[in-house]
């Protein structure tokens, strides 16, 4: 997995999904979804975020439902990776099903927003390029490794069904 | 060495003589909840594009509740097409408008204790009332439930979470579970939180399925609840024989438990949660001049019959004051049915409440009963999240269905201890 640059997205404790993935917009298409993720924290990000971008959160970050459609639009905007002091359980496991990479980072209120991050995730290397600053967390869990260099569920499911014989 | 229920369910689950907290398993699924919302729509496209059918439709629960009834043609065509995927798959067990799915597996008596149920829904902890080990993930592993069965898990590690004393008159399950939600945080990853406890236990089985609804504002891998006679009951009720070993899935004396908190139910005051967390609760007394438009009764965890109950006691011989809206979604066509004949429903619109079709509706801002900017609606649903019931300025306060309509009828936020005999 290459290494993740970009800018930081900084956000607070306890974002929900249902801030990433309103329900008035469940029967819009993933694009007008996206669109409005995390609107009611920050109105900008949705416009303004670039490939690779990161978004850090504080704890609990992704409590509350099950939507998957909270992890899938980070990835539509982009976002390389999702730091944060603690997930919720769900979107945590959402966000690696997607291959979007979730590392939990302790040292996630020393990153300001618009700091350039460099993220190692298999490694758990993240470096915060304007202080300087290298953290080692942990990377991802050795038994999704497989599925999250696969590219995520759908990809791992896919080589799995192949080997079995038909 | 004594094991907690979740350390036997996971351990019987995958095969292993036992399992550790920390230990990663990986499990076979023994019932799979699917809902219209994360459901086929989003999963039957991955299973063509995999080329593959369901590891098992036997196992497999379908219930249209999310999108139901149709208010527009896109909610139209994902019903549609959850009924074609029942269809397809010959899913026997596919309940098309008749409630919320977390409610109808527990009046259709389908979990039972001691097994191993996912969840395409975050509610799906709701379950645990039956003794059972059952939690919500999404649908892209949902997807991989269907194909190959099994699920990985993390053995969580065990909270226990004692109750003990009556609760006082108008006090009821929801009120304790807003009260966790403070005393205990939304931070509880990793962790299964075990009610118990004289109250728990003197709780019918649709009032402990309140306390494990919400073990997901906990952020709590699941909750349960040892199986006992009002477990059994419930599955009788159901027309299901429990199995003889029903009774041995309970903790065994001695387990271990990461913590223990043991609570008093009898000085408890009904709870509200302010706007915008489930967690910023306190006693209904420091709310009481909070002036409401919409008091909302509906939800998988507010408006099952015990909730209607509720609703039409405080209600019986009043009415909701002018400016203020009631509205009731039944969480069943069996509860708005019994409802029905047992007066209770006559009662609710006697005193002048709107009455809502059957489904998540209003809950995650999906159906009827939606909320305008900077409305304020008390809300017997279990997250208040910010715009989550409509607009993003809305203020939504949770509250047990009891004191939804003692509010309904102050048209503001009021304690039902006044409104009860
Ligand atoms: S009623 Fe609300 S909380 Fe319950 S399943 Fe439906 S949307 Fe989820």
């Amino acid at each position: 997995m290459k290494l993740i640059e970009g800018r930081a997205w900084v956000f607070g404790d306890d974002i929900n999904t249902d801030v990433m993935a309103p329900g008035l917009y469940f029967k819009a298409s993933m694009e007008e979804m996206a669109r409005h993720c995390l609107e009611a924290i920050n109105p900008a990000f949705a416009r303004e975020v670039r490939p690779g971008d990161i978004v850090v959160g504080g704890r609990n970050f992704g409590v509350g439902s099950a939507r998957e459609q909270a992890a899938i639009a980070l990835t539509h905007l982009g976002v390389g990776a999702v730091l944060a002091m603690s997930f919720g359980r769900i979107f945590y496991r959402n966000a690696l099903n997607f291959g979007l990479p979730a590392l939990v980072f302790p040292g996630a209120a020393t990153v300001r927003p618009g700091d350039r991050l460099r993220v190692d995730a298999v490694a758990g290397r993240i470096e915060i390029a304007g202080s300087g600053a290298v953290h080692t967390v942990a990377g991802i869990p050795a038994h999704l490794m497989a599925m999250v260099e696969a590219g995520g569920l759908m990809p791992w499911l896919k080589l799995r069904v192949n080997k079995e014989p038909h | 060495m004594p094991r907690t229920l979740t350390e036997k369910i996971l351990a019987r689950a995958s095969g292993h003589p036992r399992v550790s907290p920390g230990e990663i398993v990986t499990c076979r699924v023994d019932l799979a909840l699917l809902l219209d919302s994360g459901g086929p729509r989003r999963i039957w496209p991955r299973l063509k594009e995999l080329g593959v059918g369901v590891w098992d439709p036997e196992r497999i629960v379908l219930c249209s509740d999310h999108f139901t009834p149709a208010v527009d043609a896109e909610s139209a065509a994902i019903l549609k097409l959850t009924r074609e995927f029942a269809a397809h798959f010959s899913i026997r067990r596919f309940f098309d408008m008749r409630g919320i799915g977390h409610v109808l597996l527990a009046e259709q008596g389908l979990l039972t204790p001691g097994m191993f149920a996912v969840g395409g829904d975050s509610h799906s902890s709701m379950g645990g009332a039956f003794g059972c080990f059952m939690a919500g993930f999404g649908a892209i592993e949902l997807t991989g439930v269907l194909v190959t069965g099994e699920i990985w898990i993390q053995t969580p590690e065990t909270v226990r979470v004692n109750w003990s004393g009556h609760f006082a008159r108008g006090v009821v399950a929801k009120d304790i579970a807003l009260f966790l939600c403070r005393e205990l945080g939304m931070e509880n990853g990793g962790r299964v939180l075990e009610y118990g406890g004289e109250t728990v236990r003197n709780m019918s089985i649709w009032e402990r399925m309140v306390l494990t609804n919400m073990a997901a504002e906990l952020g709590a891998e699941t909750g349960l609840v040892e199986a006992d006679e009002v477990t059994l009951q419930a599955l009788r009720a159901a027309g299901r024989g429990p199995a003889t070993d029903a009774l041995d899935w309970r903790s065994d004396p001695g387990a271990r438990y990461a913590a223990v908190h043991d609570f008093s139910a009898t000085d408890l005051a009904p709870q509200i949660a302010a706007p915008h967390s489930p967690a910023n609760s306190g006693p209904v007394g420091s709310f009481d001049s909070v002036r409401v438009d919409q008091a909302y009764i509906g939800a998988c965890v507010g408006a099952k019959l015990s909730d209607l109950h509720m609703v039409a006691e405080v209600l019986k011989g009043r009415s909701v004051a002018r400016g203020t809206r009631l509205l009731v979604a039944p969480a069943s066509v069996s509860a708005m049915t019994a409802a029905a004949a047992d007066g209770t429903l006559a009662t609710i619109t006697a005193a002048g409440a709107y009455l809502l079709p059957t489904g998540c509706g209003a809950c995650a801002a999906l159906g009827a009963g939606v909320l305008a900017e900077n409305e304020v609606c008390i809300s017997s649903t279990n997250r208040n999240f910010r715009g989550r019931m409509g607009a993003n300025s809305a203020q939504v306060y949770l509250a047990s269905p009891y004191t939804v309509a003692a509010s309904a009828v102050a048209g503001r936020i009021a304690d039902p201890r006044e409104f009860l005999p």
